[in-house]
C-alpha cells in the first residue's frame, strides 16, 4: 500500500523535481513554505495538470507512466480545493449528489448519510451554496469529495482561506475523517500546527524538492530539519486515556515512556489522543525532582544537542523510544554537561491535547 | 387598416429569419466561444478579430462580398450550383447565411465572456467528481453560463431583426421572399406611406420591449452588454 510519484515539472523559472514513495494509509502531510510546489505536486497527482515523463502509482493502479495518462475523472480520488468551489447553480444537496450519481452503485463504499453526518451538514442540504459561511462551504466541499468514495483523498490547504474561528471549527471534522474512515489522504499545508494535529506521515518540500519524508513525530524532532527549530518547535506523543482522577479533575494518559497527568478532558477511557509538547516547555534535570509543581517527569536519554541561536540549544531526547525536544539555554547545557547518551529527567510543564 | 398583406409577410419572414439565425448562431457560437475561452493558442487573437469584424465593417461592405461569394459566379454560389442547388444569393437561405455572419459577434462575445468568467475551477471540481469533459460542459459550464446564453440569444435575435444593409444587399428586397420589416419600413417612408411605416415601426418597438422585459423578468442577473 504505497503511493509512488515521480514528477519533473519545469515552468517559467520554477522547477519541481520529486521522486516519492509514501505509505497509502493514514494522513500524509505535504508541508513546505508558500511557493515550494505543494499545490503543483497535488494537482499532478490528481491529474489536473499533465506533465510529461511523470510516473504515478497508487497501490497497484498506475495513473501515469510513459504510455498511460488516466484522466482525473477516471481516477478514484477526492479533491478538496483551498476555496470550497461549490457549484453555485446547485443546492448543497445538488453539490453532494453531483459526484455520487457518477459513481456506480457497487463502488459506493461511503454511505451518503455518513458523509453528511461526519461533516455535520444535514441541516444545510436544501440551502443554496452561496448562502453558506466559509466554514460551512468547506465542510460541504469535503463531504462532496467523500461522497464519491475515493480511494485517495487530496486536500489542498482546506483551512487556508478561512478565518481563525472557522478554522478551529473545521479542524475537528477533518480529524474525525482520520479516525472514522480508512481513506488514505494527502494533506497540503504550510502550517506546522495543522500538520502536527492531522498527519501521520510527512513530506517536507522546499523549493520544488523533497527534503525529507518520514513518520511525523520523527520528522518534527529531526534536528537536521528546519521543523525542529524556531519558536514553534515541538514534539508529538501518542497516548491512551487510562483513567480520570475524580478528586482533582485530571486525566491520566499513558505512553510507552510513562504517564501524563493533565487537566481533565472529555475523552473516554481507552481513547487515543495526540499530545503536543512545545520544546520550550520541556526542562531538564539530572536528578528526579520530588518537591516540584510539575507532574509530568520522565526518565530520558540525551540523543543529540545542537546550538539554537547564540544563547540556546535544542536537545533531542528519547523517552523510551519516543523522541522529545527540549529547548534550554547554552549555559544550562554546559552546567549539566549534556552530551549524547547522558541520562536526564525531562520535566514537561504543559502539554496540548490535539485530538 | 393595420398591416397590409405584404407587411405581414415581411413580419413573418423577419421573425423566421431571426429565429433560425439565433438557433444557428447558438449552435455554432457555443463551441466556438468555448474554444476561444479555453485555448492557449497563440494566434487566437486573429480568429477573435475575424469574429468581431462585422462590428466595425459597414454592413454594405459585408453584404457586397457575401453577394459576390453566394452568387452563381462566386465560389460558394458556384459550388452550390455545381452540386445541383440554387445559388443562395437573393434567397431566404442567403439571408440566413448573411445574418449568421453579421450577428456572430453578438452571440460569440457574451458566450466567450461567460465561459471565461466561470474559469477552470468548476470544471476541475467536476473532473474530480467523475464527470467527463463533455459531461461537465453540459452539467456545469452551460448552467453557470446561463446569463451569457440569454444575453447572446437576445442580442443575436434583436440584431438580426434590426439588420438592414446586409439583407438588402444579399436578399435584394424581394417582397414575399427576402423583404424584411426594416426594409419594408424604408420602402414605406420612401413612398411617403407614413401610416404603414408607423404601424410597422411601432409594432417592432413594442415587440422588442416586451421581449426584453420578459428576459429581464426571467433572469434578474441578466445584463445586456452594449456591443
Amino acid at each position: 500500500m504505497t503511493i509512488e510519484a515521480r514528477f519533473h515539472i519545469n515552468r517559467g523559472g520554477f522547477t519541481l523535481d520529486v521522486d516519492l514513495s509514501v505509505p497509502a494509509r493514514g494522513v500524509t502531510g505535504l508541508f513546505g513554505p508558500s511557493g515550494c510546489g505543494k499545490t503543483s505536486l497535488l494537482r499532478a497527482i490528481a491529474g489536473l495538470e499533465y506533465h510529461r515523463d511523470g510516473f504515478l502509482k497508487v497501490d497497484d493502479t498506475i495513473w501515469q507512466d510513459a504510455e498511460r495518462f488516466v484522466p482525473p475523472h477516471r481516477r478514484s480520488l477526492g479533491y478538496v480545493f483551498q476555496e470550497a468551489s461549490l457549484f453555485t447553480h446547485l443546492t448543497v444537496r445538488g453539490n453532494l449528489e453531483y459526484g455520487l450519481r457518477r459513481v456506480p452503485r457497487a463502488e459506493r463504499r461511503i454511505p451518503f448519510n455518513n458523509a453528511i453526518e461526519l461533516l455535520g451538514i444535514r441541516h444545510l442540504l436544501e440551502r443554496r451554496s452561496d448562502t453558506l459561511s466559509g466554514g460551512e462551504r468547506q465542510r460541504v466541499a469535503i463531504a462532496r469529495a467523500l461522497a464519491v468514495s475515493p480511494g485517495l483523498l487530496l486536500m489542498d490547504e482546506p483551512l487556508a482561506a478561512l478565518d481563525l474561528a472557522s478554522r478551529q471549527g473545521l479542524l475537528p471534522y477533518i480529524e474525525s475523517l482520520h479516525d472514522e474512515l480508512e481513506i488514505p489522504a494527502i494533506y497540503v499545508s504550510h502550517t506546522l500546527e495543522e500538520i502536527a494535529r492531522l498527519a501521520d506521515h510527512l513530506i517536507l518540500l522546499e523549493a520544488g524538492r523533497v527534503v525529507a519524508t518520514g513518520a511525523v513525530n520523527e520528522m518534527l524532532t529531526r534536528l537536521d530539519l528546519p521543523l525542529a527549530h524556531g519558536s514553534g518547535a515541538a514534539s508529538i506523543v501518542e497516548a491512551v486515556v487510562v483513567g480520570h482522577d475524580q478528586e482533582y479533575h485530571l486525566t491520566h494518559l499513558d505512553f510507552v515512556g510513562g504517564r501524563f497527568i493533565v487537566p481533565r478532558r472529555a475523552v473516554p477511557t481507552g481513547g487515543h489522543v495526540r499530545l503536543r509538547l512545545a520544546a520550550r516547555d520541556v526542562s531538564l534535570t539530572l536528578e528526579r525532582q520530588s518537591q516540584t509543581s510539575i507532574q509530568n517527569i520522565f526518565a530520558a536519554t540525551v540523543d543529540q544537542v545542537i546550538p539554537e541561536g547564540k544563547a540556546q540549544v535544542m536537545v533531542r531526547l528519547l523517552v523510551a523510544d519516543v523522541p522529545i525536544l527540549s529547548r534550554i539555554t547554552q549555559k544550562s547545557a554546559v552546567e549539566l554537561n549534556l552530551k549524547p547518551g547522558k541520562s536526564v529527567y525531562a520535566q514537561v510543564k504543559s502539554v496540548t491535547l490535539l485530538a | 387598416m393595420m398591416f397590409s398583406e405584404a407587411d405581414l409577410t415581411a413580419l413573418v419572414i423577419t421573425f423566421k429569419l431571426a429565429v433560425i439565425t439565433t438557433i444557428t448562431l447558438l449552435l455554432l457560437g457555443t463551441p466556438l466561444a468555448w474554444w476561444l475561452a479555453r485555448t492557449h493558442w497563440r494566434f487566437k487573437f486573429m480568429l477573435e478579430a475575424v469574429v468581431a469584424l462585422p462590428l466595425v465593417l459597414p454592413p454594405t461592405v459585408l453584404g457586397f462580398y457575401l453577394l459576390i461569394a453566394l452568387g452563381p459566379n462566386g465560389p460558394v454560389g458556384g459550388l452550390v450550383e455545381w452540386l445541383g442547388g440554387r445559388p443562395p444569393a437573393f434567397t431566404f437561405a442567403g439571408l440566413v447565411i448573411g445574418s449568421v455572419i453579421y450577428s456572430m459577434p453578438f452571440v460569440v462575445q457574451p458566450l466567450q465572456d461567460a465561459f471565461s468568467t466561470i474559469g477552470r475551477r468548476p470544471l476541475e471540481v467536476a473532473a474530480t467528481l467523475r464527470a467527463s469533459p463533455l459531461d461537465s460542459f453540459f452539467s456545469v459550464a452551460v448552467p453557470l453560463a446561463r446569463p451569457g446564453f440569454l444575453t447572446a440569444a437576445v442580442l443575436g435575435f434583436a440584431h438580426t431583426v434590426g439588420e438592414f444593409g446586409v439583407v438588402l444587399m444579399i436578399g435584394g428586397n424581394i417582397p414575399g421572399a427576402t423583404q424584411v420589416v426594416s426594409i419594408a419600413i424604408y420602402d414605406h417612408v420612401e413612398g411617403l406611406e407614413y401610416a404603414h411605416a408607423h404601424w410597422l415601426s411601432g409594432g417592432l418597438m413594442l415587440m422588442s420591449f416586451i421581449m426584453l422585459m420578459v428576459v429581464y423578468a426571467l433572469n434578474r442577473r441578466f445584463r445586456v452588454v452594449r456591443p
